[in-house]
């Protein structure tokens, strides 16, 4: 197996609050990997790291062997690396398809898109295949601010899958959304990554994480704590030490999922 | 049908602006129809960038002043003949207001929200100041471009085309971008500038050029406004309530549509000069814009324009509710914000 997204000794610090701490990820082609660690513990400032919202103060980024250190969102993007956001992220005031149509562009220049109508209708045809593979193609036209939650959810998927990723970053994807949604949700991404997909998950939700990934990376006080496959990784003394003894005021679901 | 009906609607309306000075031959109501024009032209212009992007610029008059000046500096120093010749100075004018607005958008769009307001304001008053104390510009005293003896009866005929001229482009330019993907980015920006940028949108290079291409029309109107009046003074051009009658113009007719600011400036501009005219009053206005906005933000927060597609659109959802066992299409959940 090779590594397609690898970060390496990444530290971030807010001030004197030290986020990131010469963190390690590797995140192999076609997997799916988890990433969980209690809150606080630095999972969405990686992701913001690899995906360039965040500057790193030290340690790399790699994909597919290229050092993307410090790129800008864009250039990440356009790279093959898509995510989604913990609180969702959508275009409240444009509709269901005109959001999947801003994904697309990272494939031309901006002075192309000036001289050239919002779409074609191949990229019409693409966009809605991905709203019905997500279930919301009904949806098309309304406004995106529209959508209820778990909607706007499938939507973000949506709209990253459509520019053709090669790896997927989905922060949270279970959170605030009902279980058959979450189950909807799983067997999306296990179909994607059938047909090659690579995948990194940061989620609270344990059975999702252990039924889902193929190896799970364990985050805490900002640095990497474990990795492996699920089931080692339940029994690891210090991973149920980091999310029982941390003393942190996390939700009572994820303590309960880690033990049981 | 209905996209025809909409055709139709601005056929209407563009022949009723044509034969407007044919029909009223009042040389004050002429000249009022070149004001409002004018105005017309720099609020759809204003909004192709501030609308859609959702960056309100409040200093668009240092493009109006810059085109004026451009106008009234070429025309003097070329020694150029006082005549129709001089409108061609107002392409130029626009083009010299895209070049000021890039390095000012260059610097302006590295913030966002109120600091972009604010940086907009600051940019403007460092303009009136260089506009009243440099000798090129003729300090507080202005510049009197060459004396155009035209008839006063048909004077501002001439100005009202061009200026009809203008607002035609504005419009046209705000359609097109409208619809093409650069407008549908500037869209996404005003949504989640972050976002669009994490979905390989050059948000710089988009916000910069969609703030070059509104100066070009402002310019041309500042342009032609100088030859209109014939003389400019820094403190008339390099306006502040030139900025604020602009964003307010297109918030009070709907924000970031089509349409809106061209109604918005109709109203607000033709009932200030008008009232101006009639009653020689120049503060009158102002009270009856403080109601009339009153009224405007607490029942349309979104404008004229936006508050009635809205309805459009909820009576349209209805109707195809009780056609079908679907459920309703939800109404726009953002009602209610403003910028």
């Amino acid at each position: 197996m090779t590594v397609l997204l690898k970060a390496q000794g990444v530290s971030r610090a807010f001030g004197g609050l030290k986020a990131l701490q010469s963190c390690d990820l590797e995140v192999e082609k076609g997997s799916i990997t988890g990433l969980i660690g209690p809150n606080g513990s630095g999972k969405t400032t990686l992701f913001n790291v690899m995906t360039g919202y965040v500057k790193a103060d030290a340690g790399t980024v790699t994909f597919d062997g290229t050092d993307i250190t410090g790129f800008e969102p864009d250039k990440v993007f356009a790279r093959g690396i898509g995510r989604t956001f913990q609180l969702t992220r959508i275009f409240g005031r444009m509709t269901v398809l005109e959001n999947m149509l801003i994904a697309i562009q990272h494939e031309e220049g901006w002075l192309r898109g000036m001289t050239r109508s919002k779409s074609t209708k191949a990229e019409v045809d693409n966009a809605r295949e991905w709203l019905d593979f997500v279930g919301i193609t009904r949806l098309a036209d309304l406004d995106a601010g529209s959508l209820s939650y778990g909607q706007r959810k499938l939507l973000e998927l949506a709209y990253v899958l459509v520019a053709n990723p090669d790896v997927i970053l989905l922060d949270e994807p279970a959170g605030g959304v009902n279980l058959t949604l979450i189950n909807q949700i799983a067997e999306k991404i296990r179909e994607l990554n059938a047909q090659g997909k690579t995948f990194l998950i940061v989620e609270h939700n344990m059975e999702f994480v252990m039924n889902l990934c193929d190896s799970v990376t364990v985050m805490n006080q900002g640095t990497n704590l474990v990795s492996g496959k699920p089931a080692d990784v339940r029994a690891n003394p210090l991973v149920l030490d980091a999310y029982l003894g941390g003393g942190d005021d996390d939700d009572e679901d994820e303590e309960v999922s880690v033990n049981g | 049908m209905t996209s025809k009906l909409k055709y139709l609607w601005w056929v209407v309306a563009l022949a009723v602006f044509a034969v407007y000075p044919v029909v009223e031959t009042n040389p004050s109501d002429q000249t009022i129809g070149v004001y409002t024009l004018l105005f017309m032209a720099c609020a759809a212009s204003w909004n192709m960038f501030s609308g859609y992007s959702g960056y309100i610029a409040l200093g668009s008059s240092v493009f109006y002043g810059v085109g004026a000046y451009t106008m009234a500096l070429i025309s003097i120093h070329a020694h150029m003949a006082p005549g129709a010749a001089m409108f061609w100075l107002a392409p130029l004018g626009g083009l010299v207001a895209v070049a000021f607005a890039i390095p000012i958008g260059w610097i302006a769009l590295r913030v966002r929200r109120h600091t972009f307001v604010v940086i907009t304001i600051a940019i403007f008053f460092i303009f009136q100041l260089g506009a009243i104390n440099f000798n090129f510009t003729g300090g507080t005293g202005g510049l009197s471009l060459p004396f155009i003896q035209w008839n006063t009866s048909y004077y501002s005929v001439p100005f009202y085309y061009v200026a009809l001229g203008i607002v035609i482009f504005a419009t046209v330019l705000s359609a097109v971008v409208r619809r093409s993907r650069f407008g549908l980015q500037l869209m996404a920006i005003r949504d989640d500038e972050d976002r669009a940028l994490g979905l390989g949108v050059k948000v710089g290079a988009v916000k910069l050029t969609g703030f070059a291409l509104s100066a070009f029309a402002i310019g041309m109107a500042g342009a032609v406004y100088a030859m209109f009046q014939g003389q400019i003074y820094p403190q008339f051009v390099f306006d502040p309530t030139f900025d604020v009658s602009v964003a307010l113009m297109s918030f009070f007719g709907g924000l970031g549509t089509l349409t809106g600011p061209l109604l918005g400036a109709l109203v607000l501009e033709s009932a200030q000069q008008y009232l101006t005219a009639t009653y020689s009053n120049n503060s009158l206005y102002l009270i009856l814009f403080g109601a009339l906005f009153l009224i405007v933000i607490n029942f349309m927060p979104r404008g004229i324009v936006s508050f009635f597609i809205d309805r459009r659109r909820r009576a349209l959802a209805a109707v195809a509710a009780s056609a079908s066992a679907t459920p309703p299409a939800p109404a726009p959940s953002n009602v209610g914000s403003l910028v």
